[in-house]
């Protein structure tokens, strides 16, 4: 039995084995080079991110270091279900009357987080030169999440290379989520669970939530979450048709 | 018994994609509306609800909180497999709409999170959890 192999059928073991080798590096390089004030977990997302970057290269195919054979495991820890499995469990250390306070900023929140950045997409989509209203929603869509941008195309029957740009935008978003937020925490005023749920409804894409907040401080996760996991669903449901008709409206086509 | 707090979890997190896929099914939306959301509200009543009646064991408490606690090493799973090739090739539009959203909203939490009052922040909350007895 050769190595490949093995490591091929036991993909979510060397999946665990990865990563726990990147946490216990990144929580290395957390203590000894930056003593302990850039948090391990930003130096594990980020480092996943490049590899990630570094797999897209090498493979050509869309879901980073997943896409290395010996390595699709990775897809499986950090796919949909055992994500969506974690964040449920972070729920357990939630305390409701804090939750209970930030309900109607989230709510505030998840209204402003669909719209801001659907205006921001749509405005620099009229800056390139794309003047159809289905192009214009989709792009500002992509803006919102990448999950927004792909089903807003689906649904008014945007061009494939449109729907690309829309999931590429949102895929930077998440990833610029990610990365910024640990940087830009203390100027925002990230420390308290009702911050947490007023940014979790305004940047919305779950990943870039989660993993900002993560890597920011742990606690702050379940309130997050809490939010963001409506702002999808809002997204998918306003865009493709308030969003379109104003936009149409606006374009005059 | 480890088993019912991972199965109590994986019953709220199944629950919520049902509820969330309904609820956007009723709306018209075509994707999933809260599901996750809907399933950590799920998690927190049943936790409520058992802790009341004293049938929170040790056992389930230790099968959810280990999945809680795996929950960053997950996110940097799930980051590895983005497709940051395509998010840092997509050209200009692409890299002014991120880098212009996510400043526009790292600015309106900032506001938002003033209007109102601030917070207690998770340092407080914890100082005064340790200083008088729990709830």
């Amino acid at each position: 039995m050769d190595i490949a192999h093995l490591l091929t059928a036991n993909g979510l073991l060397v999946a665990f084995a990865v990563v726990g080798a990147i946490m216990w590096l990144s929580n290395s390089i957390s203590r000894r080079l930056t003593f302990g004030r850039v948090h391990g977990s930003a130096i594990a997302i980020t480092l996943g991110l490049v590899l990630a970057f570094a797999g897209g290269l090498a493979t050509g195919g869309e879901k980073g270091l997943a896409d290395v054979p010996m390595l699709t495991g990775i897809g499986l820890m950090g796919g949909a279900m055992l994500r969506d499995f974690a964040i449920v469990a972070t729920a357990f250390e939630v305390d409701v009357t804090q939750a209970k306070k930030a309900g109607l900023i989230g709510m505030v929140a998840i209204g402003l987080g669909t719209l801001l950045p659907f205006v921001v997409g749509v405005l620099l989509a009229v800056g390139f030169g794309y003047s159809d209203a289905v192009s214009l929603t989709t792009i500002g869509a992509g803006a919102i999440t990448y999950i927004v941008g792909p089903v807003t195309g689906a649904a008014l029957g945007a061009s494939s290379s449109v729907i690309a740009l829309s999931i590429a935008t949102g895929v930077l978003k998440a990833v610029l989520v990610m990365i910024g937020t640990p940087l830009v925490a203390n100027s925002i005023g990230l420390n308290s669970p009702r911050a947490a749920m007023v940014f979790g409804g305004l940047m919305g894409t779950v990943s870039g939530v989660s993993g900002g907040l993560a890597a920011t401080d742990r606690r702050l996760v379940p309130y997050g979450a809490l939010t963001a996991t409506f702002h999808t669903g809002v997204g998918c449901l306003l865009v493709p048709s308030v969003f379109y008709f104003l936009v149409r409206a606006l374009a005059g086509h | 018994m480890a088993i019912s707090g991972v199965a109590l979890l994986a019953i709220c997190t199944l629950l919520g994609a049902l509820l969330g896929d309904g609820l956007g099914a009723a709306l018209g939306a075509k994707a999933n509306v809260g599901g996750v959301g809907i399933a950590m509200l799920l998690l927190i009543a049943a936790r409520l609800w058992l802790s009341r009646h004293g049938r929170l064991s040790e056992g389930a408490k230790l099968g959810v909180q280990f999945w809680g606690a795996l929950y960053i090493p997950i996110v940097v799973a799930m980051a590895a497999q983005q497709n940051v090739v395509a998010a840092v090739r997509g050209g200009p539009v692409v890299i002014l709409a991120g880098i212009g959203t996510v400043a526009v909203c790292f600015i309106a939490v900032a506001l938002l999170g003033r209007f109102g009052g601030r917070g207690e922040t998770m340092d407080e909350i914890e100082a005064r959890q340790a200083a008088g007895p729990r709830r």
